[in-house]
C-alpha cells in the first residue's frame, strides 16, 4: 500500500536563517492514521505542515501525496485542507457559508453542497447556527466550523495545526475527543501538531518527535513513552529521572550501575553498548518506581535511598521529591499510597524494577 | 455619570467649534444667499428675499415673457454625475490592481510605491493639467507615441473632448481611490488568503470570494472620495474638456465669476450637497444591506 504522504529527506532553510527549519526529514504516513507531529516551539512542525499543504517548497527531498510527486502544485490543486491554528475563518460569511466554501470551489451543484452543508454542521453539532457570523461563535464553535470547512470536501489529509491551543482545558479534554471520533468515521488522514505531550500520546496513532528541524523518533504512543530512542525524546515525553551512573559489571545485556549521586546500584535489563567502567545515564518514569523496604532478596533489583524533601498528595497518587547526594533530583510517583506513608525529611528506599530502567550515552 | 458626559463634550469640542465654524457657517450664510435678489453689479441685495435662484433651476422665461421648462441645468447635473461615476469607475479600475500590486511589495519598496503614489500631490493641480494639454494636443505626445508604433495613422483628436476630461479626471483622482483601497488590502489577514487557497480557490477566486469582499470598505471610502470631488471639480473640464461642456463645477464657478449671479451659484452648490448627501445615505443603506444577507 502506498502511504498517504510520503516524505523522503525534505530540507527547507529560509532566506536569512541561520539554521534549517527542516534538515532532512523522512516520513511515511499511511492512510486513515492519526498521526501527530510534536516537538518544542520552533522545531519546524508548522513548517513540515505548510510544505505538505503546499504553502512552501522544500529546498530538497520529495513529498508525495497518495504516490504522486506533488513538485510544485499549488495548495488549491492538493486534496489536503488545513485547520489553522487562528481558524482563519472569512469574516464576512455566515458559518454555512464558510463550510461551503470548498464545495463551491469544487464547483458541486447547489443541492448537494445544501445537502452536505447540512451532514457537516450535524456531525460537528454545530446545527442552528448556520446563519450566524464567526464573530458570534464561541471559542469552541468556532473551532468546530474551521473543522467543518476542511472536512466538508471530504480531503484525503486534513492538516491540523495546534488547533487546540486557543482552547481552555475542558474544551480542550472534549475536542480530543471529538476529533478522534471525526478521524474515525471519516477515514481521514489527520496531521495533528501540537507541542502537548500528553495530547500527543492520548490521540494517536503514531507519533514523530522532532527536535531542530530533523525527526527524532517516530513511533507509537507507548513505544515512545517506555523506549524513548535518546535523552531527549525521553526527557520531552511525560516525567523523566535521569541519573548519572557508571556500570559496574554485565551478565549478556543485563548491566548493573553505580549511581554517581550515592552509592547505589540500579540493575538494567538491557544495558545497551555501555562497556564496564563507562559511563551513562539512566531514565526511570517516576511512576514505575516502587516504595521499599524490599522483602525479595534484592541483588537483582535496584534500590536507591532518597531523603524526602518535597510531597504532593493528589488522591490517587502520591509524588515523592528528593534530591541524591550530587544534587540530582528524583521523583517517585506512588499509585495507591496513602498520604502518611512517607513525610518531608523521611529517607526511603526506592525499588527500580530491572525493565523500568532505560541506559543512554550521556 | 455627569462626568463622563462633560469629558465626553470637553473632548469632542475642538472639533465641533471647527465644524460650526467651517462648515456649518458657510452653509447656513449659503442657503441665506440662495435666496436673496442679485445686486445690479454683482453680489445680492442684503434682505431682500426671493425664490428666483431656484425657480431659475428647472425654469426660464421665453421670449414673450413666459415661464417654461428649461433642463439644461439638468442635464449639466446629470452629465457631471456621469463623469464623476465614470471617473470613479476608471480610478477603480487603475487603482484596485495597482493597490494589489503594492501588497506584494516588501515592506520598503511599497514605502517607495506610496511616495511615488502621492508624489502628484506636490505640483499644482493647474501645472498637472496644462501637462496633460502638452501630452494629448494632436502632435502631442500620445499622438507621437501611438504614430511612431503605427498603432494609428492621424491625429487622435481628443484634447476638448469629455475623454480627455476623464482622463485628466482619472489622473488628479486615482491616489483618493489607491490609498484607502491599498490600506484595505493590508489589513486583510493573509492566513484568510491562505486558507482561501487551501480551501480550492484559485487566484481569480480569492480574490472575487475573499479579497475584494474584505476590501469593501476601503473601496467604498475609494469611490466617495472620488466621486464627491469629482462631481465639483472644474480645473480638468475647463482645461482638458475646453470648457465646451459645463459641468457643475464650472457652471457654479462662473455664477460667481463671470456671470456675477450669487444666489443662483449659491442655489447650485446647496442642491449639490443635498444630492450628495442624499446619495450617500442611500449608498450607506444599501451597504449595509449587503452586509446582512449572507
Ligand atoms: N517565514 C519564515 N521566515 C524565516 N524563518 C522562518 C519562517 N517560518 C519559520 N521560520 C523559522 O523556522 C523554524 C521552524 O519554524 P516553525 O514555524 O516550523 O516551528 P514550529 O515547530 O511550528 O514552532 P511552534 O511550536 O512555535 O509553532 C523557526 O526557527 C522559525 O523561526
Ligand atoms: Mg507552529
Amino acid at each position: 500500500m502506498t502511504a498517504a504522504i510520503g516524505i523522503s529527506a525534505v530540507r527547507k532553510t529560509f532566506p536569512g536563517a541561520e539554521h534549517p527549519a527542516l534538515a532532512g526529514v523522512s516520513l511515511d504516513i499511511a492512510e486513515n492514521e492519526f498521526f501527530t507531529l510534536l516537538g518544542p516551539s520552533g522545531c519546524g512542525k508548522t513548517t513540515l505542515l505548510r510544505i505538505i499543504a503546499g504553502f512552501e517548497t522544500p529546498d530538497a527531498g520529495e513529498l508525495r501525496l497518495g504516490g504522486v510527486a506533488m513538485g510544485t502544485t499549488p495548495p488549491n490543486k492538493r486534496s489536503v485542507n488545513t485547520v489553522f491554528q487562528s481558524y482563519a475563518l472569512f469574516p464576512h460569511m455566515s458559518v454555512a457559508a464558510n463550510i461551503a466554501f470548498a464545495l463551491e470551489m469544487l464547483g458541486r451543484p447547489r443541492d448537494a453542497i445544501r445537502a452536505r452543508v447540512a451532514e457537516v454542521m450535524r456531525l460537528l453539532r454545530l446545527e442552528g447556527l448556520g446563519d450566524r457570523r464567526p464573530n458570534q461563535l464561541s471559542g469552541g464553535q468556532q473551532q468546530r466550523v474551521a473543522l467543518g470547512r476542511a472536512l466538508a470536501s471530504a480531503p484525503k489529509v486534513l492538516l491540523l495545526d495546534e488547533p487546540l491551543s486557543a482552547l481552555d482545558l475542558k474544551l480542550r479534554r472534549d475536542m480530543q475527543i471529538e476529533l478522534k471520533r471525526l478521524q474515525a468515521e471519516t477515514g481521514i488522514t489527520f496531521v495533528f501538531v501540537t507541542h502537548d505531550q500528553e495530547e500527543a500520546l492520548t490521540m494517536s496513532n503514531r507519533i514523530a518527535v522532532m527536535r531542530g528541524g530533523a525527526v527524532m523518533q517516530v513511533g507509537g504512543p507507548a513505544e515512545i513513552y517506555d523506549r524513548p530512542a535518546d535523552l531527549f525524546v525521553a526527557d520531552f515525553i511525560g516525567e523523566a529521572n535521569l541519573m548519572p551512573a557508571v556500570l559496574v559489571d554485565r551478565k549478556g545485556p543485563q548491566g548493573r550501575f553505580r549511581l554517581t549521586g550515592s552509592d547505589a546500584l540500579v540493575v538494567a535489563n538491557d544495558a545497551g553498548t555501555i562497556g564496564v567502567g563507562e559511563p551513562a545515564m539512566l531514565m526511570v518514569r517516576p511512576e514505575r518506581i516502587g516504595l521499599g523496604p524490599l522483602n525479595a532478596a534484592p541483588c537483582d533489583v535496584g534500590v536507591i535511598a532518597l531523603r524526602v524533601d518535597a510531597l504532593a498528595y493528589s488522591g490517587s497518587d502520591l509524588m515523592l521529591h528528593g534530591a541524591l547526594a550530587d544534587g540530582t533530583r528524583l521523583r517517585a510517583r506512588l499509585s495507591g499510597a496513602a498520604a502518611g506513608d512517607a513525610a518531608v525529611g523521611d529517607t526511603v528506599e526506592l525499588i527500580v524494577p530491572p525493565d523500568a530502567v532505560r541506559v543512554y550515552r550521556p | 455619570m455627569i462626568g463622563q458626559r462633560t469629558h465626553k463634550i470637553v473632548q469632542t469640542a475642538p472639533t465641533m467649534v471647527f465644524l460650526a465654524v467651517f462648515m456649518i457657517a458657510p452653509l447656513v450664510l449659503m442657503a441665506y444667499v440662495s435666496v436673496l435678489e442679485r445686486g445690479a453689479f454683482g453680489g445680492v441685495a442684503w434682505g431682500k428675499l426671493t425664490g428666483v435662484a431656484y425657480e431659475k433651476l428647472l425654469m426660464e422665461h421665453d421670449l414673450l415673457g413666459n415661464l417654461v421648462f428649461n433642463g439644461d441645468y439638468i442635464s449639466i447635473f446629470a452629465r457631471s454625475f456621469e463623469l464623476a461615476a465614470i471617473t470613479s469607475a476608471l480610478t477603480l479600475a487603475v487603482g484596485l490592481p495597482t493597490a494589489l500590486y503594492m501588497t506584494t511589495l516588501a515592506p520598503r519598496r511599497a514605502t517607495m510605491m506610496l511616495f511615488l503614489v502621492t508624489l502628484p500631490f506636490w505640483t499644482n493641480l493647474l501645472v498637472r493639467n496644462f501637462a496633460w494639454i502638452l501630452i494629448l494636443r494632436n502632435g502631442g505626445q500620445l499622438d507621437r507615441f501611438l504614430q511612431g508604433t503605427g498603432l494609428t495613422r492621424g491625429p487622435l483628436d481628443i484634447l476638448y473632448t469629455p475623454v480627455a476630461t476623464g482622463i485628466g479626471l482619472t489622473y488628479s483622482f486615482l491616489p483618493f481611490m489607491i490609498l484607502p483601497v491599498y490600506v484595505a488590502l493590508q489589513r486583510i489577514d493573509p492566513r484568510l488568503i491562505e486558507a482561501a487557497f487551501d480551501l480550492g480557490a484559485d487566484r481569480l477566486r480569492v480574490l472575487t470570494r475573499v479579497v475584494i469582499p474584505l476590501a469593501a470598505p476601503g473601496i467604498a471610502a475609494g469611490v466617495v472620495l472620488v466621486f464627491v470631488p469629482c462631481l465639483g471639480a472644474y480645473v480638468s473640464p475647463e482645461l482638458l474638456g475646453g470648457g465646451k461642456s459645463l459641468m457643475i463645477g464650472n457652471l457654479i464657478e462662473a455664477q460667481f465669476g463671470a456671470s456675477r449671479n450669487w444666489p443662483f451659484g449659491a442655489a447650485l452648490a446647496l442642491v449639490l450637497v443635498g444630492v450628495l448627501l442624499l446619495s450617500l445615505a442611500l449608498l450607506s443603506r444599501l451597504q449595509r444591506r449587503t452586509r446582512r444577507t449572507p
